[in-house]
């Protein structure tokens, strides 16, 4: 495990933060956000391509840039910094993921090129109720001549209001709860059958509703084995978990740095409110939880590319700890900032809207507590 | 550094393998027992003889100070070699042979503000375990503003003449010397404070154990009246102490979070979701069967996972060259939180059976869990309370001013 960055992942690293502070800064997203746009935006979705980041996990023989998740999560953190909306979570992260883990051949060579270059966005239906439970699948896939029939709806799909193509999360065998009889299926998104309900979000990013009516999908559309497809959606969710949790670290870095800036500028009682004891100590220990977190998401992310067998727990650990951050951070910077921090001109609001977001997505702090308890043997 | 090559390291391996192999006796390859601790010194009793063989052997190679100069008895490693000698040492989980305040604290700073000829008198001893060493630094009026302390030294030409009164020195009844902090002018704060060294068995110098609420007497209260001292005593130069004081603290606070807190648990103490399981219950899967407390044991181990990644982090940081701030003052506070929290989960796991306070009827590792759990509650006051540590944290990393 190494939590020093390479030149090209410190490279990668800098490129990134620049371009979320030069193309997609929090004013690019009040922008869209005020035009009505959803957080649809194919222009910056172009340079995003451009710049290589929805291929930064796809193997270089596929046209992508093979780099792994530390160069990845390196990504996430500097759009988390100006909570840009982006598809690459769903797309570059749990879409290339699942491709990569379980993907056929064919299938790797149809879809990885097209990811990498842009072309086509991806977005993994899972949840089925309100809360993250990958395990709850009821969506039905019942075996019919030529392929399966889907049935059923998926709740809250980041991404799914402007996806290409789903991957839905289905049920081949058994009965919710059980992981045995889950599978995967790619389904494009104008695939007849299937209704996607936009939807719009408090953190101005969207997402959608999905409604599944005898979809029909042919034999090859199955991601990974058929009643198996738990084997590659739990180390693909770790993935996106701890990617989640890298761009939750750096909306929380960003909230800190605006908030000890204004520490040093305001004044009131002719002094610097930075120099109020009650305002230092609350500063000081937010800034130990953002320094025990993000070594955290340092050792998921190492990890992940190190293949070592204890990521499912260093997943929880960092999307936990992340999750909990996050939740002080976009709090304590409303509180620090008073008045000011509740209106729609600053940008506190827009980073604890986005805050929850991230929390729930893929299992908020009492799920990951749950699970890294489970995984204790506890 | 030629001595890094990998052949070099790799042959250092070898023969420090071999070394440990020939001189760790077995016993000390054993998990470490509470009472079987070497502080070393004069008083020290060797509860376990083949204790006293391990600290001669090992401070002979100076290897209890693997990175200290060989010129002084140290061991002369560089960091690579001394990376080695804990791997092979932990290989063979062999205990640490000696604890010490004078390894952990006032060696560090000898070394960096002393002069050869105190070096070469006091380093050697510190290495070997023959002298043991305690820290004079709070007083009745100088807690967290330790700058404030009052204890009087007076120039008598031909020596120091010493009065005044220390709290909270550790273990002063059982030590050999002291380093100890001490007013050389009145006028200024900060900048009338001396750094002295001397014999416990001076006389005037009296030390009396103060009892706990966990029952035990670590700490002493020490009293000064007409302590003469030798001129060349003196560390650094007078009324340059707090320098080498603050300097001191950070090695305390790196100290006690890598580990040296009081109330830990110690051995034979299990982890909370054992507790949790064993009188608390389980559910038919097996897991601890109160939610709550389940989250809370997690959400504790998670801390202290990310404590210890940190921790590896800024170690690999600094390796780097990397810029690494004042991590002892987060980690110190971080460290007091865990300690409390898994102190706190213990004695709740336990239910009724970590309310006893001795004798029949309550097992010796619920008793020990108990008395551990009180003596946390100083984790978050001694060497710097957290409000202190916080201080230190807002305003030397985060830049906020001082309160006008």
């Amino acid at each position: 495990m190494s939590f020093i960055l390479s030149e090209d992942q410190q490279m990668l690293r800098d490129t990134a933060i620049a371009f979320a502070r030069d193309e997609m800064p929090v004013s690019h997203l009040r922008e869209l956000r005020d035009g009505g746009a959803n957080g649809v935006d194919p222009a910056t979705r172009a340079k995003l391509a451009e710049l290589g980041f929805f291929g930064v996990l796809v193997p270089e023989e596929y046209d992508g840039v093979g780099l792994g998740m530390v160069a990845m999560g390196q990504i996430m953190e500097a759009q988390g910094r100006t909570i840009a909306a982006t598809s690459l979570l769903q797309t570059a992260v749990l879409g290339v993921s699942l491709l990569t883990l379980g993907g056929s051949e064919a299938q790797k060579a149809e879809w990885l090129p097209k990811i990498a270059s842009g072309e086509v966005s991806v977005a993994l239906a899972v949840d089925e109720g309100t809360h993250h439970a990958p395990l709850n699948i009821a969506t039905e896939a019942e075996r019919n001549g030529q392929g399966y029939t889907l049935n059923g709806a998926k709740r809250f799909v980041s991404d799914g209001h402007h996806a290409d193509i789903f991957i839905i999360v289905a049920r081949t065998f058994g009965e919710a709860g059980q992981a045995h009889g889950i599978s995967l299926f790619i389904v494009p998104a104008d695939a007849d059958g299937l209704t996607v309900q936009a939807l719009d979000t408090v953190d101005s990013h969207g997402a959608a509703h999905l409604q599944l009516e005898d979809v029909a999908v042919t034999e090859d559309s199955i991601l990974g084995a058929v009643d198996a497809g738990w084997e590659i959606l739990e180390p693909a969710l770790d993935r996106g978990r701890i990617a989640l949790a890298a761009e939750a670290l750096g909306s929380a870095q960003a909230t800190f740095d605006m908030t000890l800036e204004y520490l040093q500028t305001r004044k009131q009682f002719g002094q610097l409110i930075g120099s109020f004891q009650s305002l230092q100590h609350r500063a000081a220990k937010w800034f130990t939880e953002l320094e025990l977190t993000r070594s955290c998401i340092g050792a998921a992310l190492s990890g992940v590319d190190e293949n070592r067998n204890d990521t499912a727990e260093l997943a929880s650990l960092a999307k936990a700890r992340a999750s909990d951050l996050i939740h002080l951070a976009s709090n304590e910077t409303v509180q620090f900032h008073g008045g000011i921090g509740m209106t729609d001109d600053h940008d506190s609001g827009l980073y604890m809207k986005r805050a929850r977001v991230q929390e729930a997505l893929l299992g908020g702090a009492g799920f990951h507590r749950d699970r890294y308890a489970k995984l204790n043997g506890f | 550094m030629a001595f890094d090559a990998p052949e070099e390291l790799d042959n250092f391996r070898t023969e420090v393998r071999d070394w440990l192999e020939k001189n760790c006796p077995a016993s000390m390859r054993t998990p470490m027992k509470d009472d079987e601790i070497v502080w070393g010194g004069t008083r020290e009793a060797f509860k376990n003889p083949e204790s006293k063989i391990w600290l001669e052997r090992m401070g002979e190679k100076g290897w209890t100070a693997p990175e200290w100069p060989a010129e002084y008895g140290g061991g002369g490693l560089n960091k690579s070699q001394a990376r080695v000698l804990q791997q092979e040492m932990r290989k063979i989980r062999a205990r640490p042979p000696l604890f010490s305040f004078g390894l952990w604290m006032f060696g560090p700073a000898l070394l960096e503000f002393g002069n050869h000829e105190q070096k070469k008198r006091f380093i050697p001893d510190i290495v070997n375990g023959r002298t043991r060493w305690c820290q004079g630094y709070s007083e009745p009026g100088a807690g967290s503003d330790l700058a404030d302390l009052q204890t009087k030294c007076e120039d008598k030409d031909d020596h120091w003449l010493i009065n005044g009164q220390k709290v909270w020195t550790s273990y002063a009844d059982q030590a050999d010397w002291i380093f100890c902090l001490v007013r050389t002018d009145r006028s200024v704060k900060h900048e009338g404070i001396s750094f002295l060294v001397f014999d416990m068995q001076t006389e005037g110098v009296e030390a009396r154990p103060i009892k706990l609420i966990s029952g035990s007497s670590p700490f002493c209260e020490t009293f000064f009246s007409d302590v003469k001292v030798p001129k060349d005593q003196l560390v650094g130069k007078l009324n340059a102490g707090w320098t080498i004081a603050k300097r001191l603290l950070q090695f305390e606070r790196s100290s006690i979070s890598a580990g040296g807190f009081g109330g830990t648990g110690g051995s034979g103490i299990l982890p909370p979701q054992e507790y949790a399981k064993q009188h608390v219950g389980v559910d038919e899967t097996g897991r601890v069967s109160d939610g709550d407390l389940r989250a809370r044991i997690a959400d504790h181990l998670m801390y202290a996972k990310a404590f210890g990644l940190t921790v590896q982090r800024s170690t690999e940081e600094a390796k780097a060259g990397q810029e690494v701030g004042h991590t002892a003052s987060i980690m110190k506070y971080a460290a007091a939180k865990m300690n409390q929290d898994k102190c706190e989960l213990l004695v709740e796991a336990l239910g009724t059976d970590g309310l006893g306070w001795s004798g029949e009827g309550f097992t010796d590792d619920a008793k020990k869990a108990t008395r551990g759990w009180l003596r946390s509650k100083g984790n978050s006051i001694e060497g710097g309370t957290s409000e202190i540590n916080l201080n230190v944290v807002a305003k030397r990393v985060l830049g906020l001013r001082e309160h006008q």
